[in-house]
This record gives C-alpha cells, structure tokens and sequence, in this order.
C-alpha cells in the first residue's frame, strides 16, 4: 500500500535554489555554520525547554499490520509520553513501545544520528527520530513511515527498492591497479577530499529519497541519494578519467541526474546537511561538458 | 535451508571485512545480519585506526604500546599479529577508497591518541568508523557477496559431543525479521561470528541498542570459553543524557578537561602529570569520577570537555562531527561553551575466546572484532586500536574460513591442559541454570549424543527454534522482555561500573539471578510474525542475561586492579597471582571460571610488565 502524501507543517522558508554559478561564494560548511547559529537562537527565543518539564507530550503514531486483524486498516494510536528535558522523538515512540504496547514497530539502533534507521515522517516532515528534540516540535507529535514508501508494518517501510538504487549506481572503487605495492597510498589533495567530503556523510537514512517528487512519481529515477553517492566516486580524483565517463554515463542515462527538477526537498531533510541538489546540478555540468548526450 | 561455504553473523566492519577475504580465498560467501551492513554500529566509531604507517614509527613501537596499554593482559602473539598487519590493511582500505584525512602531500594524516608513542592514529574526520563500514560495503556489493540483511541468528548448529573441543559448527539458525520465517543456514566450510559489543548490558553506553552479545552469547551455550569478560571499558567521554560518544580525538587535537573549580586535574590533582587528557582510557575515567565523587563535578554528574581553543577552522576540519554531535544531543555549542562528557561503557575487551587466525576451540566456528577476544586489548583497550583489530582480524578469520593456510596459530583455544580451576569461589547465589530456555532443550550442544552429521546438525537446531518461538508466541501472558532488561542495565551500571566492590558485584549477581528466573516466564504480546521486534528483543535480553552473568563472575573472581577492572579491596596490580586471562565456560548448564596464563613472550622478545604510567 501507499501512504500518505507529503502535509509540509508550514511552506519550507529555504533560500531560493542557489544558482549553479554561484556556488563558491558560500561553502556548504559556512551555509552549515550559519544555519547552526539560527537554529541555536531560535532555541534561546522559543520557551526555555525547561518550562516544558513535568508535562506529558502526546504522540500520534501511525500503526499498520497486514497480519493482525484490527490493525489491518491504518490507523493512529495516541500516547502519553512523560516529558523529560532532552527528550527526542526516538525517546518517546520507544517509551511508548517499552511501557504501553510492545507491539509498536520501527527501527533504530545507534541513537546517534550515523546508522539511518529511523527516519520517519515527523509533523509532516522527513526527519530522524534520534536527533530531533521534542521540545523543537509543536505537540502533539504525529509519527508516521517515511512517505512514498511501501509499509511493512507501523512505522517500517520496505528499503529494498532504495538499496537497489543505491546499488545501481555502482558504488564502488572500480580501480584494481594498486599505486607501487601495496604499502603505497594513493594520494588525493585536501581540497579533493574537501570536495567529495559532504557526499562521503550519506547514512543511507532514504529521507531525501522519501521527500522528493520526482522519484515519487518515477520509479525509476535513480533518486538524490545514490545520485550523490555517484557524485562520491565521480568527483574523486583517485580514479581514472575513463571510469569518471563511466559514471557519468549511469548518471546522465533517462532516469538520471536530468529528472532532477532542483525542488531542494532532499537538501532540505537531509539529516547530515549534504547539498544534494547542489552535487546534482554539478553532475548536470559535468555531464553536458563532456559532450555527452542528454534526455 | 540455505548453504553456503561460510557463513559470516554480523554485518559490522569485522564481518564485512571477513566476507570480502572470504571472498577473495576463493569462497562461496554469505552475510547474516540483523540489521543492514550500513546499520552497523561500526558506523558510530569516531577516532581512527591505528598503524604504524611512517618513519620515526613501526609495528614493534604499536605492539610495545598496545601491551603497555593491555596492562600486561594481551597476548604477544595476537599483538604483534595486530601490529604488523594493521599498516597494510589500513592502505588496502585507502585503495578501496577510503577517504581519509590528508596532509598536505595527499598521504593519510595521523594524529595522537591516548598511550600511543608516536601519533599513528589514521583518520577521516571524526566519523572514521562510518567511512570503514561504507567503504567495506562498498566492496562487498562489488563483489557481489550475498547478503542476508534484517535476518536475526538465533542459534548456531553445532554437532554435541562431550567435550566441547570434539565439537563442530555446521551452520546457524535464523529469522527473516521482515517474514518471521525460520530458516537452516548449512555453513561447509565455517561460520565467523562477527556480531560486536554487548554494551546494552549497561544502561549508559555509547553502543548503539542492537549490541546485545549475540555472538558471545550464542558461542558460549554451545561450549566455547568467554575470555576476560570483567574488562569493560568506560569511555571517558560520552555526552550524559544518552552516552552519546565524543571521540578521543577531541583530547588528540587538544581538547581540555576541566572539574567544577575550572581546574585542569588531570595535570592538578596528580592523575596523570606526563600525558595529562591522552593519559589511557581507564586513567582518564578514573579521574573523572574521582572528581565528581570528591564534589568537583558539574551537577555533580559530569565534568567539562573544551575544545574552543582550537579554533573553528580546525574543530571543523578534523572534529566538525562533534559539533554537531554536541548540538543535537546536548543543546551545547561546542564553538563556544565547553561540552559536559562523564565515561561511559564502550567497549568489552573480553568476549569469544580465538586464536590469531580467529579460530575458535568447536571445529569450523570462528569469531572476530569486538564480540571476539585474540587477546591484543588485554585489560584495557588504546583508542584507535578497535579498528585495526576489526580489518586485521576479521580479513584473517575470512581467509582461515576459506581454507587459506595462514600458518599454525601460537595462542591455544579450549579448555586445555595445565590450566588451573578455580575451586572455591564465594557466590552469593547458584548461576547459570535457573530454567533460562522457557521451550525446549539449549543449543543443540546438549552432550546427548544424538547428532553428527552435518544437515541433521541444522535440521534439529532448526527445530528447535520453531518450538521454542512457538511457545514464546502462544503464551498469553507473563513478563516482558523490555522489564527484564532494564533491570539488568540498571544493576550492572550501579554496581559493575568503573569502581567495583566485592558486595556490589555480588548484588548484581543476585539482580542477574532473578533476571534468569523471571525469564522463564517472559512471553512476547505481538502476535504477528512481520517484523516482530518484540521477539527479536526478547531474544537479544536472554542473550545480555547470559553476558551480563559473565562480566559479573570475572569482575568477581579477578581480585586485583588492572586495566580497566578496579577493584575497592585490592586497589593494585597482582603480577604474581593475576597475570592470566579468566575464562568462564558453560558446562552443564551452568559456568565454570578458570585460568589460562598470559603469552608474553613475542617473536623476538619478552615484554616484561611494568608499572604503567603516563
């Protein structure tokens, strides 16, 4: 089954989609730090977390079994979750898990924002369980399975067609020749490993590909995600000329880099800040500089 | 029932690792995981991986140092096996592309870390462990390894001879979580446990909450030893409302520790007057603690951690993952205010007890990375060390599996000759036994003498599992998995943390107790075999019971301080009496302890124990 389309809670308030051209005036990294700071004095502004202690948040949490009877009709289950300072959402679905209802379903596992299990739709927004804070929400709190995603049960959703994606995409060094022995690194500049840097930080956590239109409705589209995966290995100077045409030519195929209509969905779910729409366009260029056909 | 020449349990960095040398030896090779390879939680690991890669530096330094840091409980074998790989295996990494950090010539950087000589710490920021695990991925894919992901093992099917030596490994059992199908996976030629930390036996730990022991767990009831389970490091660094980990590499860098009274006490109250921050791990927490239980704690919980003396330009170029680390589970801004760290359970030096090809004493039954014990930590693991340990050695056990000839090993496994038992030790209750399986019989390792061949070997383990799901699923009513195991955490964190006493280690042995016994009524509310985490989890806690019971029982028997084991009554170090590694098996339903000497007699040389300061 299919769930529900994306409710953005309120119109994304992003910059406009930077031009390609102007990419350079502000890195990733200072746009990150800005961001940052505006997060950090929109906490101060907002209600001291404190005051909030004592309270019981309401969660909402999307339930969905295709094997157990009253649960075969979606539904939304409320608890009450006692609210702590600090707390996260992952906090609360698994307080509600381990006091109300062992049946609840999702997944998580590091609590640290680097394995990419749970990624939910959270107040109508890709988000990762573990590093949002409840009190950076309005209550009550709706949990619901990553949209445009098909629902093995509460908040699961089926990953398969994502890591085919990511694997169509061929990640990986392709190079067998090792540089003079084996003891030998390969080297690569710093400001080359600063380039392919923001797109080595992917965890694979299928918001932006769960947030973007175009994939929703191409199923074939290769997707943000393994778009930017690509961008890794083709930007990486390691590797030969010949095998960065080789990636180019996966990614400028039909349902490649030219679906991508520059909406900046995924940049802006993506848990670990990684410009994707920006590497697209970048592989956009690359892929008309080198000559090569496009759809 | 699925077959495949070896069978790799775990999707980590251990087990990606010994897939892809598997592979490469010529193997039929398959992963079982529960979680998906990326979901590790090799991914959280921070620091970086130690090698001995430049001049000025080499293997015989990083051995030195991996002894001294051990405090004497390595064995030399296992870490000078380590510290000669580990430079090759670290660039085969940087040739599958592994972005590293660079210096200015593009060659891999290395910075310090805590009780290293030289700074031969590699890294990729402050998230080395996410790049290792995708890199490792990586080539598991391009080699078109099979992978089974979401599929929980549930046991292994191991032949039931008397005497666990006798016995061998033909395969596992396990569960596609996504179906709740049971299936017979017949392993020819090995199967390598690769299945990490059992941290959530603590309740505040950096591990991520699918490191519950399986492996250990699952070796141990089929007859192989547990090794030096009581050395559980505390990380000195981990954020206090979710233990969270805040990399090593922050003190590396030259990250500072401050107490309430803004004093900088590892140098001013005497901890560490040389190494002061990058003093070793068990120092460092010591310290800490020592700090907040003399009044000098933040809160009286926790002490500071500043870095902003470094400077944005490098935080963000070497410790950016911090930030944000600090930012999202702390509320702290790491730029401009100090972040509140108090330690943490990290790591188990301890676990499946292996030789240097990762072998272990049931015939066809390997283990590597953190659930395994070669010994290279000894009583205390150097930061930068898991890593190395995680390519080294499960690359090895994947060849050894395959069948490559890696040479005879020098560390023996299984009980042995001239190893002395312990005879007499003071326990406040009877452990182990207690009915812990609520179905039907244990592992198929029972000693009843019913099974030889290989496909009735998984066949019957098979069974077994069905039965015992079965009954899990069809009682109405009793405890929940989730009670027992906060209860566990609870115990183990109060009383076999990084101080320990003779009385509080006894009253977690008796919380343990009572954890087993209220296991015999656990049932699981979810009826629905689509992925029910609810079993899955209840699974994962008699698997932490069994663990649990094992670091408690070493933590009791070891009457001395070393490492990171310290104990109240015996605040020093006992080389006459304690230079041996505890091993505790499972014999007839219930563990035995015993001793077996440490190797410290290397290739060339002897390391002989000295006092260990820094």
């Amino acid at each position: 089954m299919s769930t529900q389309q994306q409710e953005p809670e309120q119109p994304d308030t992003q910059e406009a989609p930077a031009d390609p051209e102007m990419k350079g005036e502000e890195s990733p990294q200072q746009k990150r730090l800005k961001r940052k700071e505006e997060d950090a004095a929109a906490r101060e502004k907002a209600a001291d977390a404190s005051e909030l202690e004592g309270e019981t948040v309401l969660i909402k949490v999307f339930r969905y079994d295709p094997e157990v009877a009253d649960k075969q009709e979606p539904r939304f289950d409320e608890f009450h979750v006692p609210y702590e300072k600090g707390m996260t959402v992952l906090d609360a679905v698994m307080y509600a898990r381990d006091t109300y209802d062992s049946s609840l379903t999702f997944r998580h596992s590091c609590r640290q924002a680097v394995c990419g299990s749970d990624a939910f739709f959270i107040n109508g927004k890709q988000r990762l369980a573990c590093k949002t804070q409840l009190s950076d929400l309005s209550w009550p709190v709706r949990v619901e399975p990553l949209p445009h995603q098909e629902v093995v049960k509460d908040l699961v959703v089926d990953m398969e067609h994502f890591y085919e994606q990511m694997h169509a995409v061929e990640p990986y060094f392709q190079s067998e020749d090792l540089p003079g022995g084996e003891l030998e690194e390969q080297r690569q500049s710093r400001e080359n490993r600063e380039k392919i840097k923001m797109s080595s930080r992917c965890i694979w956590c299928a918001a932006c590909m769960s947030s973007c239109n175009i994939a929703a409705g191409d199923n074939q589209y290769l997707g943000p995600a393994a778009i930017n995966k690509a961008y890794k290995f083709a930007m990486d100077d390691r590797e030969e000329a010949e095998l960065k045409e080789h990636r180019l030519r996966i990614l400028e195929q039909e349902h490649g880099v030219w679906r991508c209509q520059t909406q900046f969905s995924c940049t802006e779910v993506c848990p670990k800040d990684i410009p994707l729409t920006e590497h697209i366009q970048e592989l956009k260029r690359e892929a008309v500089k080198k000559n090569l056909k496009f759809w | 029932m699925y077959e495949h020449d070896v069978i790799v349990v775990g999707g980590g960095g251990a087990g990606l690792r010994a897939a892809i040398a598997a592979h490469e030896a010529g193997a039929d090779v398959a992963i079982v995981t529960k979680l998906h390879p990326v979901r590790s939680h090799t991914g959280a690991a921070e620091g970086g991986i130690n090698a001995a890669l430049r001049e000025g530096d080499d293997w015989e330094l990083h051995a030195y140092d991996t002894m001294k840091g051990s405090d004497y409980l390595g064995d030399a074998p296992a870490i000078e096996t380590l510290a000669k790989d580990a430079p090759k295996d670290t660039i085969t990494l940087e040739h599958w592309g592994m972005p590293f950090s660079r210096e200015e010539d593009g060659t891999v950087s290395q910075r310090p870390f805590g009780g290293l000589s030289f700074p031969r710490t590699t890294y990729a920021g402050a998230e080395t462990g996410h790049h290792l695990l995708h890199t490792l991925y990586e080539q598991v894919v391009k080699r078109g390894v099979q992978v089974y992901d979401e599929w929980f093992v549930m046991n292994l099917a191991v032949t039931d001879e008397p005497d666990p030596n006798d016995r061998t490994c033909h395969g596992v059992v396990a569960y596609d979580v996504q179906t709740g199908k049971i299936q017979g996976f017949k392993a020819n030629k090995g199967v390598i446990l690769a299945t990490g930390g059992p941290g959530q036996a603590f309740d505040h730990t950096t591990n991520a909450v699918s490191c519950t022991g399986d492996g250990p767990a699952m070796a141990y009831r089929a007859g192989v030893p547990l090794e030096d389970m009581e050395f559980i490091q505390f990380h000195p660094t981990s954020l206090p409302s979710t233990g969270v980990l805040i990399s090593e590499g922050v003190r590396g860098e030259g990250g500072i520790l401050y107490n309430n009274e803004g004093e900088r006490f590892m140098f001013e109250h005497g901890y560490a007057n040389n190494a002061g921050e990058l003093a070793s791990r068990d120092v460092v927490s010591r310290a800490e603690l020592t700090e907040v239980n003399e009044g000098r704690g933040v809160k009286d919980e926790y002490v500071h951690l500043d870095m902003r003396h470094l400077g944005a330009d490098r935080i963000l170029d070497r410790l950016e993952n911090i930030l944000h680390l600090a930012e999202d589970f702390e509320g702290v801004d790491g730029l401009v205010e100090p972040m509140p760290v108090k330690p943490g359970q990290h790591y188990a030096m301890g676990g499946i007890e292996t030789d240097e090809n990762g072998e272990t004493c049931i015939g066809g039954l390997y283990a590597a990375g953190e659930c395994a014990c070669v010994s290279v930590h000894g009583g205390n693991r150097l930061g930068g060390n898991a890593l190395p340990e995680l390519i080294v050695f499960g690359k090895r056990a994947g060849y050894h599996a395959a069948g490559k000839d890696l040479g005879e090993a020098q560390i023996e496994t299984g009980y042995a000759e001239g190893v002395e038992e312990e005879g007499d030790i003071d326990l406040p209750i009877e452990p182990g036994e207690a009915g812990i399986e609520p179905a039907t019989g244990d592992a198929v390792a029972d000693g009843s003498g019913q099974v030889a061949d290989a496909d009735a070997a998984v066949e019957r383990a098979v069974e077994a599992e069905r039965e015992r799901v079965d009954h899990l699923m069809d009682k109405d009513d009793g405890v929940q998995h989730a009670e027992i195991r906060a209860k566990l955490q609870k115990a183990m964190t109060a009383d076999v943390n990084v101080f320990r006493t003779e009385e509080g280690i006894k009253r977690a042995l008796k919380v343990i107790r009572e954890c087993r016994e209220e296991y015999q009524d656990v049932y699981v509310d979810d009826p629905s075999r689509t992925f029910n985490t609810d079993l899955q989890q209840t699974y994962e806690t008699r698997n932490l019971i069994d663990v649990a019971e094992t670091i408690a029982l070493g933590a009791l028997v070891r009457k001395e301080f070393r490492g990171a084991h310290w104990r109240y009554e015996k605040q020093e170090r006992d080389d006459e009496n304690w230079l041996k590694h505890t091993m505790i098996s499972w014999n007839g339903g219930k563990p035995s302890v015993w001793y077996r000497p440490v190797i410290l007699e290397g290739e060339d040389k002897t390391y002989e124990p000295k006092i260990r300061s820094y």
